[in-house]
């Protein structure tokens, strides 16, 4: 979808707001966070899930660590390769938690491809890398109904450039919130 | 990096292009003695200008096939318009093999045309053949189309594919990676385009009905891809497919009843053929990897396809009710073989080939599956999606040229080659329709 820049913000807001949230008390639903960021402010009245793990006031830096992870939502691949870089496991884990913890979180999971090959066989490489993130999603507590897989294979460039740098942004899985 | 073609511009008369085409022509190569013709501009009888040169279109469609070169006008000793006016002299003086006269007749406030055209051997002093045509000024590039396929088919023996229609994707860049997409149609040459379909989501994969009068092919526009058949002259369209995961690839049967497509919904890509009438789904591959790109044998028994079962994409072929292991691989001397189907002669497979892994342009070549001979067609370095004209005289593909996508024609011996430079987005995904009425 050409609307990840806007979930990019989205997220980012998200974040925010969890951050700001968390000062006071800390919630595990993020979608409640939007309408109630206007309580960081005037007290924490209608905190009502304090999370047990930040009971302190204080993020740990294991949950900022989730949240730096969960505001990478592009994975990048090698040419020709379909499983996902060794480098992002543990940011797709922390992925893969958060929709565990939140079951009615719906992600939809993006394939592209760069455009060395056919068109059809790079719609059919999107698929594949878009399948082994959903998997590792799954072997790591989401479930099969959260996630929706859509390839794009080269139709969706992120950089419509024939050169090695435009290839390597293209190879691509986003994770796209729905 | 994507623009190593050798140009070799064979041009010794400047011709005009057709200023209305959007696509127009352009000969990247020609060959080294191309047969020698006059065409002289035909007479106009009657009121009025007429908005096409019909002779003008008779030599382009001569010329960027390759086999001809006209005689520019300038060096014409005569411009005869009818046999009685034909000195077969000054033609030979010129050394023109084949001369062709013609007059259009247009009735003052009348709409219709009759357009005579006579067609001479010069060397035997023989006409070849002539005829009055009928129709609108609107048509006088069909008119003109019309005379250059017989013209072409005198002289070659193969029937002229002028008058036939290319279908293909353009996508343009809106921002970031959000793009615009439209499906076109337009002649072969790339005039007269017009867009059957737009959208904001990926059109991929058209693909002609064996009449002409539809098309197939895959619009995201859900969010997901779908495919969908649509009806040329109406516009009237619906969805054939709604399966979880790939829809793609639909390809019609040479009898017109079934369509073949690529469905992963059991987990990989595979064939499935699909009874447009019965909506009866047949599942002809099954395989965990990818198996993609189907393309039907002209007899209709069989389906050519790409999977990447071991390691790298290569060709196979499997006849329609054989079990699905039953699979004969076509391809074994290249890194990667793709996107393949056969000239009309059912030996000679046309596909995309990556020769090595060390290598890294895909090219369009033809394998002779009896000899297992390789004729690699094109020197660029992204060239893909091969389509023949209807006649097997030539092979459009999309390429990219100066950062864009492009179409560009080869004949099959490799000799000739056009290019039809597109004049915003990029081109890509021709698909040459078969013969037209």
């Amino acid at each position: 979808m050409g609307n990840q820049y806007n979930q990019f913000l989205k997220i980012s807001l998200l974040v925010i707001s969890v951050v700001t949230l968390a000062a006071c008390s800390s919630t595990s639903e993020p979608e409640e966070v939007i309408e109630d960021n206007q309580a960081a402010s005037s007290s924490s009245s209608n905190s009502a899930s304090p999370s047990a793990s930040s009971g302190s006031g204080q993020l740990t830096q294991e949950e900022i660590r989730a949240q730096n992870a969960l505001r990478e939502t592009v994975f990048y691949f090698d040419f020709d390769v379909a499983e996902f870089k060794p480098a992002d496991r543990d940011t797709l884990t922390y992925h893969a938690r958060d929709l565990a913890a939140n079951p009615g979180k719906r992600v939809r999971l993006e394939g592209h491809a760069d455009e060395r090959g056919t068109r059809e066989y790079n719609l059919a490489l999107g698929e594949r890398r878009a399948n082994g993130v959903m998997n590792y999603f799954i072997v790591n507590g989401a479930s099969r109904s959260q996630i929706e897989v859509v390839s794009y294979g080269e139709e969706q460039p992120a950089q419509n450039s024939s050169s090695e740098q435009a290839y390597t942004q293209n190879r691509r899985v986003e994770v796209v919130n729905r | 990096m994507n623009t190593r073609t050798s140009i070799c511009i064979f041009l010794l008369s400047f011709l005009s292009l057709s200023a209305k085409a959007e696509l127009s022509i352009q000969i990247t190569q020609g060959i080294d003695n191309p047969i020698p013709i006059a065409v002289v501009p035909f007479a106009l009888e009657g009121a009025g200008v007429l908005s096409e040169d019909v002779a003008g279109i008779v030599i382009n469609d001569l010329e960027q096939v390759g086999e001809f070169l006209s005689l520019s006008r300038s060096n014409m000793l005569s411009m005869p318009s009818e046999e009685r006016e034909v000195f077969y002299r000054d033609w030979r003086i010129l050394a023109q093999d084949y001369l062709l006269v013609g007059k259009i007749n247009r009735a003052s406030g009348s709409q219709l045309v009759q357009v005579q055209y006579e067609f001479f051997d010069v060397n035997r002093e023989l006409k070849l053949a002539g005829e009055i045509l009928t129709g609108s000024v609107a048509q006088l590039r069909d008119i003109g189309h019309a005379i250059a396929n017989v013209v072409f088919e005198e002289v070659t023996g193969i029937p002229g594919a002028f008058t036939s229609q290319i279908l293909y994707v353009v996508s343009e860049q809106v921002q970031g990676d959000e793009y615009n997409f439209r499906l076109e149609k337009a002649d072969y040459d790339g005039a007269r385009a017009q867009a059957l379909l737009e959208s904001r989501e990926p059109i991929m994969s058209p693909s002609w009905s064996p009449n002409g009068q539809d098309v197939a092919y895959v619009s995201f526009e859900t969010d997901l891809p779908r495919i969908y058949i649509q009806n040329i002259a109406t516009g009237q369209r619906r969805q054939i497919t709604n399966y979880p995961n790939i829809n793609s690839s639909p390809v019609w049967s040479p009898d017109a009843t079934k369509l073949a497509m690529v469905l992963s919904k059991d987990g990989s890509p595979d064939i499935y053929v699909q009874d447009l009438n019965t909506n009866q789904l047949m599942r002809v591959t099954d395989h965990p990897a990818i198996d993609t790109e189907p393309s039907w044998s002209s007899d209709g028994r069989s389906i050519v396809f790409m999977s990447d079962r071991t390691g790298q994409p290569q060709i196979y072929q499997i006849e329609l009710g054989a079990p699905s292991y039953n699979v004969e691989r076509l391809t074994y001397d290249c890194f990667q073989c793709m996107k393949a189907r056969f000239l009309p002669d059912g030996v000679n497979l046309v596909h995309v080939r990556r020769e090595a892994r060390q290598n890294p342009n895909y090219q369009i070549a033809i394998l002779n599956i009896e000899t297992l001979r390789v004729i690699t067609l094109t020197n660029t370095s992204l060239d893909e999606s091969p389509s023949v004209a209807p006649n097997g005289s030539m092979i459009m593909y999309a390429t990219k040229f100066n950062g864009r996508g492009v179409l560009d024609a080869v004949s099959i011996d490799g000799r000739v080659k056009f290019r039809l430079p597109s004049s915003q987005g990029d081109v890509r995904e021709p698909a040459w329709s078969p013969f037209l009425n």
